[in-house]
């Protein structure tokens, strides 16, 4: 009786065994053979590229949403006058040229003419101003309106040329104009009842850029086709993208292990350690380039211990950067000196450096009135107060947790004492950071492309729903805020931008801590990808796949 | 008993009431605005721009006009649109996750209860037998294992190592060009992991009770008597004192009927699957307060539903359960 039960089980396993032999045997019949006669370099059309995305997009128009799933995805559907190139300057897009008058106040485009949008109208001079008119509608909700409510006027002096007016030189100008252009014929009643959101268009876009909507699964995916009509000939080559979105780190990482998706951005163990063998460095090629993000350790001003600028400076030295970026992100990361991301016009790297020096912190200190009165090892005051403080950061980042936790180390030693307490985000911005009830804050930024930082640095901008949450003030760095955003000649911002970092070095309101590297890793059939300063997804509309080794079929 | 079922339906309104005011309550208690999307790293937030929405949406006026306001829309079924930019109607965003989610669980459920039934039996008819020992094993490691650990480490085996099954997902990317029965096939083939991590647990959980009232069951006189009677011992076990046993794993069915459309997040996350689970979660990270709350409404009716069957349940298992408009059970 047993017996037949253990070859009744058996029979079970081996007939789910073959059921998924067969399962296998089609799946791999999908994966066209790869050519073994040497590869065929010529761009092709065609193929289905994989891009694993962690979180799903919030709308399918990027001006009323925030998030980077739903940028991603728009940038491909949509077009902006003027795109950034590989070295982040402004370049032309669906405007081919433009001209500023010499006083800055008025900034007229050339449109080209063969830009349609994808239900086949042309694109015009209208579907500006019309994309205008929306940004500055009171009812509409973007974030991002205040780059154009400097605008004066905006005409249209024929229709491919369009004049922009604005009240005061605004430095931002330009770039603004990145922002996707809106179909008027689609949207004009929508934005007037202010019920953009709920317009068709957000989930069914028409835009003119190099790939059409094709679906959306909530959760799922989001399915784009090439856009034959695309205004550059023969681009883009690839011929359907699916956004898998997969919310979990370790299964997009399993996937790309099983060869189930074509581009993902690991984590550095995963970069440094967990891919560093034969198969998959053959199956994918690995990048690396600096995020537009760096870490701080930032200091609550008001504090009457922070506010000394040595006791700053003393944490800067006693901080060891390069241990953190080793600790923290395996190594790939870069030391930040300020807040500008190296390699960016805006940056300069003559500033004044802080190296790790415990001696050199202590001595700082002690200018501060700090030292160690009774012999325990633990720095205090005049009045007997040992240095005590929290840092916070916010919870779910093991990064940032990581960083605070080396810091406290390093502090310890120099006999500054301090607890890490990690919060919810909403929370840590709600209760600590807006009503600015904090010793220390372990964040990041993300610097724009723009290197105006009028809202993070300006002594104005310390309200509590302003972001100088850390109360900087310096009035030589207010103005030259103040001039950096009043030009739109970059060779003078230069200049303004660089004086800055060296006194934002000198003060240290922040430690800046480092920008760390963002790890994309594409299948190696994908030819075409150049690592520039802009990163790697600027020129992926030149992207391919050779014929003998595309995968999957695409329309 | 169908007075008994109208008397218990018209208790559970004022009950669903309850359970959505101090629902609502808590998830405005949360810090964190469902707006604050709207802030830009860049620009910082345009506290204007926040504060008309939050006008718009009445999330400005005290606590309880909101919460009227939320209730006389949700009696006439208006459940209202996300908060998110792409601000489509609740009840869309739950329709198009709920399928699923109720699909994984049905079957998760039934597969649990099929095979833990008979496992549980058999452990408690040959109770110290290496059968029962082998399954207590597997049941105190099925508590053990936690579920995410267990299901990368199948993901492991079975989609990268051997390659047998996909990963994650539902579908394959080439679904559309399959055929009919390919495409049943691949949709199986993606359910075959979550479903497995999904009931392996829960299957160690449920057997174990069916061995523990069944061995109570089993030392009964009754069950004594049919043996003495000379009944064969397949109709002692299966008729006399099965029927029994299964008392308790009624309650427990009555018990795990909600939590069919609850969906389970970290199975949903790991698989990449777009249910319940993950809806709810990205709402409430996101403050999406009419979504948050449309789910909690659809929630706790369906428990307030499932109780009931639950208690109609016994009354088919259990003859000696009587319903009473008097008397209450006791």
């Amino acid at each position: 009786m047993r017996a037949l039960r253990v070859a009744a089980l058996m029979a079970l396993a081996t007939l789910v065994a073959l059921a998924a032999f067969e399962g296998r045997d089609a799946r791999l019949r999908e994966v066209a053979a790869q050519d073994t006669a040497g590869t065929n370099e010529k761009p092709a059309h065609g193929d289905t590229f994989v891009h694993a995305s962690i979180g799903d997009i919030t709308g399918l128009i990027p001006n009323i949403t925030s998030d980077s799933a739903s940028h991603t995805v728009g940038n491909l559907i949509y077009d902006g006058l003027v795109q950034l190139d590989k070295d982040l300057n402004w370049a032309p897009s669906i405007a081919e040229s433009w001209q500023f008058s010499k006083d800055c106040l008025t900034l007229t485009f050339k449109l080209r003419k063969n830009v349609k949008w994808h239900d086949g109208r042309p694109f015009t001079a209208d579907d500006v101003i019309f994309t205008y008119k929306a940004m500055i509608n009171p009812k509409t909700p973007t974030a991002y309106r205040d780059d154009f409510e400097p605008v004066k006027e905006v005409q249209a002096l024929d229709p491919y040329t369009v004049r922009v007016t604005y009240a005061q030189p605004f430095a931002k100008a330009l770039g603004s104009w990145g922002q996707p252009m809106l179909p008027r014929h689609l949207l004009e009643k929508a934005v007037e009842e202010g019920k953009l959101r709920e317009a068709p268009q957000n989930l069914k876009p028409v835009g003119t850029g190099p790939y059409r909507f094709h679906e959306w699964k909530s959760g799922e995916k989001v399915v784009l086709v090439a856009n034959k009509d695309y205004y550059i000939e023969g681009r883009p080559y690839i011929g359907r993208i699916v956004y898998r979105i997969i919310p979990s780190q370790a299964t997009i990482f399993l996937e790309l292990k099983a060869k189930g998706v074509d581009m993902a951005e690991l984590t550095a163990i995963q970069y440094e350690r967990q891919t560093d063998y034969p198969a998959f460095k053959k199956d994918y090629n690995k990048y690396h380039y600096a995020a537009n993000r760096y870490t701080y350790l930032g200091f609550n001003l008001k504090d009457p211990r922070f506010a000394d600028k040595r006791v700053r400076q003393a944490f800067a030295h006693a901080i060891n950067k390069s241990e953190l970026i080793e600790g923290v992100v395996m190594g790939l990361g870069r030391e930040a000196t300020g807040p500008y991301r190296p390699g960016t016009w805006a940056y300069t790297d003559k500033v004044k450096r802080y190296e790790f020096s415990p001696t050199k912190a202590r001595a700082l200190l002690a200018a501060a009135g700090w030292t160690d009165r009774n012999g325990d090892g633990i720095l205090r005051n005049k009045e007997g107060q040992p240095f005590s403080f929290t840092i916070r950061t916010n919870q779910g980042n093991e990064e940032r947790k990581k960083v605070a936790e080396i810091i406290q180390q390093r502090l310890k030693e120099i006999g500054v004492q301090t607890d890490i307490q990690t919060i919810e985000w909403a929370a840590l911005l709600k209760e600590y950071i807006k009503q600015k009830r904090f010793d220390a804050i372990v964040l990041g930024w993300g610097t724009g492309v723009d290197p105006d930082q009028y809202a993070v640095w300006h002594s104005s901008q310390n309200g509590p729903d302003q972001l100088n949450s850390f109360s900087y003030a310096n009035p030589e760095v207010d103005a030259l805020l103040e001039k950096g955003r009043a030009t739109c000649h970059q060779q003078e911002r230069v200049a303004t931008y660089h004086r800055i970092q060296q006194i934002l070095a000198e003060d240290q309101p922040y430690v800046f801590l480092y920008f760390r590297e963002t790890l994309p890793v594409v299948s190696s059939r994908v030819r075409g990808i150049k690592v520039e300063p802009a990163g790697i997804d600027y020129n992926f509309i030149d992207w391919f796949v050779p014929k003998s080794l595309q995968r999957y079929a695409s329309p | 008993m169908a007075l008994f079922a109208l008397r218990r339906l018209v208790l559970a309104i004022p009950l669903l009431i309850g359970i959505t005011f101090i629902s609502f309550l808590v998830i405005q208690l949360a810090p964190g605005g469902p707006f604050d999307y709207l802030r830009s790293e860049e620009t910082g937030q345009d506290p204007k721009l926040v504060q008309k929405l939050n006008e718009e949406f009445g999330l400005d006026k005290p606590f309880h006009v909101q919460y009227w306001r939320w209730l006389s829309r949700i009696v006439r079924l208006d459940f209202g649109r996300s908060f998110q930019p792409d601000a489509r109607p609740v009840l869309a965003k739950i329709g198009e996750r709920l399928p699923i989610t109720l699909f994984l669980n049905i079957l998760q459920l039934l597969i649990i209860f099929t095979l833990a039934i008979p496992i549980g039996v058999a452990s408690a008819t040959r109770q110290y037998s290496l059968f029962d020992k082998i399954t207590t094993i597997f049941v105190f490691i099925g508590f053990a294992t936690p579920d995410f650990w267990l299901a990368l480490l199948l993901m492991i085996l079975f989609g990268v190592n051997l390659d047998w099954l996909p990963i994650s997902g539902l579908r394959s990317l080439n679904y559309e060009y399959m055929t009919f029965w390919r495409q049943q096939w691949d949709f199986v083939s993606h359910l075959f992991l979550p479903v497995a991590v999904a009931a392996f647990g829960g299957l160690a959980g449920l057997s174990r009770y069916m061995r523990q009232s069944m061995l109570e069951v089993i030392r009964q006189d009754y069950v004594q008597t049919a043996r003495a009677k000379g009944l064969a011992e397949p109709v002692v076990i299966g008729k006399h004192a099965l029927r029994n046993a299964l008392l308790p794993v009624v309650t427990i069915l009555g018990l795990s009927l909600p939590g069919l459309i609850g969906g389970s997040i970290i199975i949903e996350s790991i698989f990449a699957i777009p249910g319940m689970g993950q809806l709810m979660v990205q709402s409430v990270f996101a403050r999406d307060y009419p979504v948050i709350m449309g789910n909690l409404v659809i929630v706790a009716s369906l428990t307030l539903l499932a109780n009931l069957f639950a208690d109609l349940a016994y009354g088919v298992v259990d003859p000696r359960i009587r319903f009473s408009s008097r008397r209450r059970r006791r």
